[in-house]
């Protein structure tokens, strides 16, 4: 399945079959659905089992670094001596990206199921759900969905009668992209500025409110209530050894089918773009894809031939990111597309780090420079300067992210620099 | 609508409430009335730390008078135990609190990466064309106010607008005029 339009590569659906159907978004229709059979299992097992599954499974964070989860939900102490708690960042916000909106928008009950089946294996009294604020539609089928739970016993004192409480609380955000970061997420939650903090100490160690928290994606926790009622074998039946499963991939730009669909991990990322999205609309040529959100390195034309791994992206030289394909046609002005995403992380830069702060605005800058027609052969060596000044120097990686793009861009179509320098304004 | 109590609020969902309105329900003092000492305490009863409130609180405060004032940041401050500088610090990093009165609509059409790509910025330059406005200026009926918007999470979905609460997508400078005529009715919106 995906939304809007459907596709025909045969797949097992986890998380979009009910994408588009407004009925699966109330309790009843949903558990006729099948819905928090997982939970019901999950409230019979103790922690470890929870985790051990999902660790066989093979499951990977879907937010962008493709962490596993199991392996972070076994950081979170075993003994706990105080409260654990569990944020589910649901703050997308990495242009390109758009697919953890249609989880909230489709199927709230299946993120609120997850979210508090991780919630045991980690043991966490309190789930937060942190939707960025522009979300408002989708973040009101949410609430209604969790109102819903409450009222059902699914969320709250003695879930499902088994002496077990969890709560769970939905906060919204303001705007901010730094918040989707996790440690900026917490300095948001707590009350305050969404800035990024240097690890150690880790969010297991000590997260929300000084305890021991795990941060999940959307995508991620609502893979794992089919997980716990299939089991680990059944997910890995689709995808590869590293990167099971199914994977949402939101795919945008210059295509005749944009939209978000769901596929295994593993399908040639030309087959994305070609079949299920039907090509590059309006009969044009592929010029570049930047494919897994806008802070990974933009693949050529001829660099579309590579599974659609977190390994098989790494080898082509980009990155799975987000698994948000931006596809750009023959036409594209590519200093213009790099120069608007530079604009991007300007904007959401918190200024802790001077690098991030001052750089990535000179980025916007310079190019902007080129753009407009005054733009010295010189600024290309500027920016590749800059692209080293960006790396590795600061708290977060938003500095990283805005490189990616750019160094791909300058290496890959340092034509288009060259032409707008020297002919000037188009 | 606009004496109107909103209807009772799960605890769990008090810090998720919409805050762009269009109708605004302008009050001194946040903390006076029933409506809002009930939404502080519900919002504080979800947290180990009454800071945690904080972005919930201004967020009630623009629901309520459609940006949040020096005095409100003050009361909140009053209210959750941190200093007006502080409460100051927070409320500016965020793009979405209005730190000043605004129109009735705030358009903000997104020309991030793949708005751009199909054309974001025609889109833009028809609303302010439409409104008879400059980029976050307020139109002299005081109903609109057009921005430009990072990526708003809408990519496949280009030109995606974003008017208060309200989502419009495929958006293109031929559509601007059913977008505006569409605001009119609709006071959520």
């Amino acid at each position: 399945m995906g939304f809007p339009h459907s596709h025909d590569l045969e797949v097992g659906t986890i998380l979009s079959r009910h994408f588009g159907d407004a009925s699966a978004r109330r309790l009843e229709t949903w558990v006729g659905m099948g819905g928090y059979e997982g939970l019901k299992k999950a409230v019979g097992m103790e922690a470890p089992e929870i985790t051990a599954v999902v660790k066989d499974s093979g499951l990977r964070g879907r937010g962008g670094a493709g962490f596993p989860t199991g392996l972070k939900w076994s950081f979170m102490p075993q003994e706990p001596n105080g409260p654990h708690y569990l944020c589910c960042n649901a703050d997308e916000s990495e242009p390109g990206a758009f697919k953890d909106r249609e989880i909230l928008r489709w199927v709230p009950h299946l993120l609120i199921e997850g979210c508090l089946i991780a919630a045991r294996a980690i043991r966490a009294q309190h789930v937060y759900v942190y939707v960025r604020g522009e979300y408002f539609p989708y973040t009101k089928i949410l609430n209604d969905a969790v109102v819903e739970a409450y009222e059902a016993g699914y969320i709250g004192s003695d879930i499902l009668g088994s002496g077990w409480d969890c709560e769970l609380t939905v906060h919204i955000g303001a705007g901010a992209y730094i918040a989707g970061e996790e440690t900026g997420l917490m300095s948001s939650l707590v009350g305050g500025r969404a800035e990024p903090r240097v690890k150690p100490p880790f969010p297991a160690q000590s997260g929300v409110f000084g305890r021991p928290t795990t941060v999940n994606n959307v995508e991620t926790l609502a893979a794992v209530p089919m997980i716990l009622t299939e089991g680990a074998d059944w997910y890995r039946q689709w995808g590869t050894e590293k990167s099971p499963g199914t994977k949402l991939w939101c795919c945008s730009g210059h295509l005749e089918r944009p939209g978000t669909y769901e596929l295994p991990l593993g399908v040639p990322l030309k087959d994305i773009i070609y079949d299920v999205c039907g090509g590059v609309r309006a009969g044009r040529k592929l010029k570049a894809v930047i494919p897994g959100g806008s802070s990974t390195a933009l693949l050529t034309a001829d660099e579309l031939d590579c599974p659609s791994t977190y390994e098989g992206l790494q080898e082509a030289g980009s990155s799975l990111g987000t698994a948000s394909p931006i596809v750009m046609d023959e036409n594209t002005n590519m200093v213009a597309v790099i120069r608007r995403t530079a604009e991007f992380y300007a904007h959401e830069s918190c200024g802790q780090c001077v690098q991030c702060r001052e750089g990535t605005a000179w980025v916007a800058k310079i190019l902007h420079r080129i753009e407009t027609g005054g733009g010295r052969l010189k600024d290309i060596d500027i920016l590749y300067d800059l692209c080293e000044q960006l790396t590795g120097r600061t708290i977060c990686v938003l500095a990283d992210s805005v490189v990616f793009p750019l160094r791909s861009s300058l290496d890959k179509f340092r034509a288009d620099y060259e032409a707008l320098i020297n002919g000037g304004a188009r | 609508m606009s004496d109107e109590k909103r209807p009772d609020i799960h605890p769990a969902v008090v810090s998720a409430q919409p805050f762009q309105l269009a109708s605004r329900r302008p009050v001194d003092r946040l903390f006076d009335d029933d409506e809002g000492r009930d939404r502080l305490e519900k919002a504080i009863s979800r947290y180990p730390e009454k800071k945690a409130a904080l972005l919930p609180m201004l967020a009630y405060a623009q629901e309520r008078n459609g940006w949040i004032s020096p005095e409100a940041m003050e009361e909140i401050g009053g209210a959750l135990e941190l200093t007006p500088a502080y409460v100051r610090s927070v409320a500016t990093f965020y793009t979405m609190y209005n730190k000043h009165p605004t129109g009735r609509h705030i358009i903000q059409v997104c020309t991030c990466t793949a708005c751009h790509l199909c054309g974001a910025d025609d889109v833009f330059e028809a609303f302010l064309e439409a409104t008879g406005t400059r980029p976050g200026e307020m139109s002299d009926d005081e109903r609109f106010m057009v921005m430009e918007a990072e990526c708003l999470g809408a990519c496949g979905f280009a030109t995606a607008v974003q008017v208060n609460n309200r989502y419009f997508e495929n958006v293109t400078p031929e559509s601007v005029a059913d977008v505006l005529a569409a605001l009119d009715d609709d006071e959520e919106a």
